[in-house]
């Protein structure tokens, strides 16, 4: 799909703002920002299994974890640099999903939903049981800054942002790659009419994997750069509320878009942290916003956008 | 848009109005920065599982505000209640917004533990000092102090210390099994008591560990051994409410008696228990039938006030008000001077708290009572009626400070159970 | 491991672990019939079960009958789940995504409209005198209360099967599990089945949740808390079979009990892990249709 002219404007401007306004913010604010970014990769991976493959997860929160959790140890353990931990991380999740995925996509849409909430599960109760391993319902503290053998470290708020926004780039420029390589054109092939996939020839059940891996590890990156933006990690991380807020984030922005993603984590982020400053009752709005955006804009924000210029548009 | 039905829009926009409209009724938003009031910032779970208890300590010292003209030392003050929804990085980004923000002079907080250790690294980078009422991780005054902490509340094990002599000396109680919830305020609780029943001739001869959201403990009090003389539960709020019945209901009550920490047994929980609760003793830094006139007072105006009973989560809270007015007074009201505040704090003295006399030892942590309390039925309600009471405990109980933090932290096999079979 | 492995042990454990079984079976049997039916994931279910628990509490507080009570949180509680699947889910069949963030959105209302109304503090519904208490047998105890809830459990079960199996709405329910066009073109008003179904989903639910309030309390998180164990019931025991749902519900009473005595360290592990071992073999679930 080709990118039309607003939408460069649109992403041009964003990325100024991304990259010029921080110093101006407030902590608060620029907190939200960082935190709204680092989803942002979550929802992105989940968006390539839900956006491009049509595949809904409720269990992908359990790659995140595993990255999170990877730094958490080795830091806090082991006392390991960033580069190490971010590789550990990576392909922690990576190799979980590369497991998961086979037993998950013996399955299709409710099942597939249901089995990968229960790997997703499985996961949360080793981060909540293994005590020993992962100091259970407490949770790691004291994760450090990120070491990373160069005379920087992103220590403060500000760098941290820059730290993350870098992560973020390098995700979405990954990923982005990925879905609108040749690669990518099948999964959503393969979403939009398996059959035809197959009698054209292609390996779909490969595809299905390799980009159900893909999803995993980019998750795992995120929660990597999440634990270090914490100083904590917890089994919170990893729980079914986490894995549906994922969701809906996906959906809320745009599925299938990638930079809808980012949106619905913006929004997400904002609201949890923002709006519960002017009201208690912000779970309320929270709930109307999961069914508001399934009744009312099922596309997503994005989605919905494009909708109305596509019906702009002479057919 | 297709066509929708009305009355999905209208529930909708009914539950947003509603949620909306409370944003008009409850605690006003981010104040602005002014030189004139004082401004506290309280950071607490204000919805999800432990919302009451954010309640409560919200109560407690709102309480406590308004018997004092809502005022410190002549300035008014400003109250921010922030939700930290259970969550550490919520928890963190409203600390950001609280201190960055709103620059509140002072924070007062929060329920978890885990909590508790994510933000004391953010305080003390910030140096805003935060009062901790509740958090009772040992270690917060032990062997990780946050210089700009002010832990005004307690710690796990402190009530436990004199307890375990308690239940050798007193209790006559040789042989105990502990069944706690799995985690490292169950850990400090049972570790405490351990050490010093066995110090006394006691013998832990089991140690069961639930896990945190257990619902049914038959599988735990199946496993308890018969031939125990008592047996020690360390439970919180929910599991609180179920173990006392279960406990009795598998016929173990009849047999040995169940004591254990103070949580187990506390306000929080006490108004929802039924007979199945009497009897049970336990020790904590509080008890609503404290037979002070400070203590008498405070109840009172509380249950007038919020139609329940206070637990210590609310005493705590109250107290810090107490404590902030108190430190603010020493210093002449300069609250701006962050390092005077802080010193100021850390030296309050309180005579006649609610719960009574309080101090801060050389580490941070209160020396107070520990007042042993037995679960009894007086006009139909179930009391804490205090039978006996330790006073001026320190978190090291009778133990040289240097000696006991050579040691490390309780945790699920700190100590050992050496006659666990 | 335990130091008291007795034939009293074996013998309590198995109880333990049937009547927990039971308690699943009421809650998770409705989940897996609306499974079956409409291929909803319901993320409200652990809501109904909440809300069924707050309701009777009401109800008693006013009126000190536990047996009204559990009539009126039923009730009560199948209004709401009706006008949940009217109002919003009807419209997003085959839709999972849409299901799920729906359900989950009424989840989330739920919980802080319980918050509201009732607070937060932690509550146990009163049982009646005649359901407390234990029957003492040799050196076992047997809560009455528990052994109360294995009957409701087998009462509810059995007419269930009966409907189910014997009758003709029984047998438009099938059809309607099995293909719901073909129902539809044999003259079987799906809607109407699925919305009864549905009901029935919650009520069962919220009577879970009111017989659970006696044990286990009623409190701010008992929706989420229980809501993991319900799924696992259902995709262990298979979507959409009411055999599956009570092999299921048995099973994880048992596992879990003997889990958490046997190896405590990794309770939630030996719950889950069967789990998805199950689902890699069979990935409907035991007993669950494709």
């Amino acid at each position: 799909m080709a990118v039309g002219r607003g939408q460069v404007v649109a992403l041009a401007v964003g990325g100024a703002v991304l990259v010029a306004a921080p110093p101006a913010l407030s902590s608060f604010v620029l907190t939200l920002l960082t935190q709204a970014i680092l989803f942002s990769i979550l929802a992105m991976s989940l968006d390539v299994l839900l956006g491009y493959l049509g595949l809904s997860s409720l269990g992908h929160a359990a790659y995140w974890g595993i990255g999170a959790y990877s730094v958490g140890i080795l830091t806090t353990r082991y006392d390991q640099g960033f580069w190490l931990t971010l590789v550990v991380g990576v392909l922690l999740s990576a190799a979980v999903a590369a497991v998961f995925g086979l037993l998950a996509l013996r399955a299709t849409s409710v099942y597939f939903l249901m089995i990968t909430l229960a790997l997703g599960m499985v996961v949360w109760g080793l981060a909540l049981r293994w005590v020993s391993l992962t100091q259970g319902d407490n949770g790691i503290s004291s994760v450090p800054k990120p070491r990373l053998g160069l005379p920087w470290t992103p220590a403060d708020g500000l760098s941290y942002y820059y730290f993350a926004l870098a992560g973020f780039l390098l995700a979405w420029a990954a990923l982005a790659l990925v879905v609108r390589s040749p690669f990518g054109k099948t999964l959503v092939g393969i979403r939009e009419s398996e059959t035809r996939m197959r009698t054209l020839g292609y390996h779909v059940w490969l595809h299905k994997y390799v980009g159900f891996v893909i999803a995993g590890a980019a998750a795992g990156f995120g929660g990597v750069l999440w634990a270090y933006y914490n100083g904590i990690v917890s089994p919170s991380d990893l729980e079914l509320a986490t894995s549906v807020e994922a969701l809906l984030m996906v959906a809320l922005g745009g599925r299938g878009t990638l930079v809808g993603a980012v949106l619905g984590a913006g929004i997400i982020v904002a609201l949890k942290n923002l709006v519960s400053v002017y009201t208690h009752r912000w779970l309320l709005i929270l709930g109307a916003v999961y069914i508001g955006t399934i009744v009312y804009a099922p596309e997503g924000i994005v989605g919905t956008i494009r909708q109305w210029r596509a019906k702009g548009e002479p057919s | 848009m297709t066509r929708r039905s009305a009355a999905s829009l209208a529930i909708l926009l009914g539950i947003v109005l509603a949620a909306a409209l409370s944003a008009i009724a409850v605690d006003p938003g981010p104040a602005w920065a002014q030189k004139g009031p004082i401004k506290v910032g309280i950071i607490a779970p204000m919805t999800g599982g432990a919302a009451q208890i954010g309640k409560d300590m919200v109560n407690g010292f709102n309480m406590w505000l308004g018997e004092n003209g809502n005022q410190i030392t002549g300035r008014t003050v400003e109250v921010i209640v922030e939700d930290s929804q259970g969550q550490p990085n919520i928890a963190l980004t409203k600390l950001r917004k609280l201190v960055e923000s709103d620059k509140v002079h002072i924070l007062v907080g929060e329920v978890f533990a885990h909590i508790g250790y994510a933000l004391a690294p953010k305080v003390d980078e910030y140096k805003v000092p935060m009062l901790y009422p509740v958090i009772a991780a040992d270690d917060l005054t032990q062997r990780k102090p946050a210089k700009w902490v002010v832990r005004n509340g307690w710690t796990g094990s402190q009530p436990s210390h004199p307890f375990g002599e308690y239940a050798a000396k007193t209790l006559g109680y040789k042989k105990i099994v502990t069944v706690g919830i799995d985690y490292a305020f169950g850990w400090e609780v049972i570790g405490g008591f351990q050490r010093t029943f066995e110090e006394n001739g006691g013998q832990i001869v089991q140690k069961l560990w639930a896990p945190l959201n257990t619902t049914d403990f038959a599988p735990y009090l199946a496993q308890i051994r018969r031939d125990a003389d008592a047996v020690f539960a360390l439970m919180v709020s929910g599991s609180a409410l179920r173990f006392p019945r279960q406990y009795q209901d598998a016929g173990l009550k009849a047999k040995m008696p169940l004591i254990g920490g103070g949580t187990t047994f506390d306000e929080f929980v006490l108004p929802s228990l039924g007979d199945e609760a009497i009897g049970g003793i336990t020790p904590l830094i509080y008890s609503a039938a404290i037979d002070t006139p400070a203590n008498r007072r405070f109840v009172k105006e509380y249950r007038a006030k919020f139609t329940k009973m206070p637990s210590y989560y609310s005493e705590v809270s109250y107290t810090s008000g107490r404590w902030i007015n108190d430190a603010a007074k020493a210093i002449g009201g300069d609250v701006e001077d962050r390092e005077k505040f802080l010193a100021a704090l850390k030296k309050v003295e309180i005579p006649d708290a609610p719960r009574g006399p309080i101090k801060l030892d050389a580490h941070g942590n209160p020396i107070q009572n520990i007042y042993i309390r037995k679960v009894e039925k007086k006009d139909g309600e179930l009391w804490n009626t205090v039978i006996h009471t330790y006073p001026g405990v320190s978190q090291f109980w009778k133990y040289n400070p240097e000696e006991y933090l050579k040691q490390p932290v309780y945790d699920r096999n700190v100590p050992a159970c050496k006659h666990c079979q | 491991m335990p130091g008291v492995l007795t034939a009293d042990f074996w013998i309590i454990q198995v109880f333990n672990g049937i009547s927990y079984g039971a308690l699943l079976f009421l809650l998770a049997g409705g989940l897996s019939l609306i499974f079956g039916m409409m291929r909803i994931v319901n993320m409200t279910h652990g809501s109904y079960y909440l809300l069924g628990g707050y309701v009777a509490l009401s109800v008693i507080w006013r009126t000190q009958q536990f047996w009204l009570a559990l009539i009126v949180g039923a009730l009560a509680i199948a209004l709401v789940g009706i006008a949940e699947w009217n109002a919003f889910l009807k419209r997003l069949s085959g839709q999972e995504l849409g299901q799920v963030l729906t359900t989950m959105g009424f989840a989330l209302i739920f919980q802080d409209l319980a918050l509201v109304i009732w607070g937060g503090d932690p509550y146990t519904i009163p049982i009646p005198p005649a359901l407390s208490g234990s029957w003492q047998v040799g050196t076992l105890y047997f809560p009455v209360y528990r052994v109360f809830i294995v009957g409701v459990a087998a009462f509810i079960g059995l007419v269930l099967y009966l409907v189910v199996e014997r009758t003709r709405l029984g047998a438009k329910i099938r059809a309607t599990v099995d293909d719901p066009e073909m129902a539809r073109g044999v003259g079987i008003n799906v809607y109407r089945i699925s919305m009864g179904v549905f009901a029935l989903g919650a009520v069962l639910a919220a009577l879970s949740g009111v017989v659970a309030g006696g044990f286990v309390g009623v409190y701010p998180g008992g929706d989420f808390e229980i809501l993991p164990y319900a799924f696992v019931v259902v995709i262990v025991g298979g979507m959409g079979s009411l055999k599956g749902a009570l092999i299921g519900s048995l099973m994880v009473g048992l596992l879990d009990n003997f889990g958490k005595a046997l190896f405590p360290e990794l309770s939630y592990f030996t719950l889950f892990a069967p789990m998805a071992a199950i689902l890699a073999v069979r990935p409907t679930g035991l007993f669950g249709r494709a």
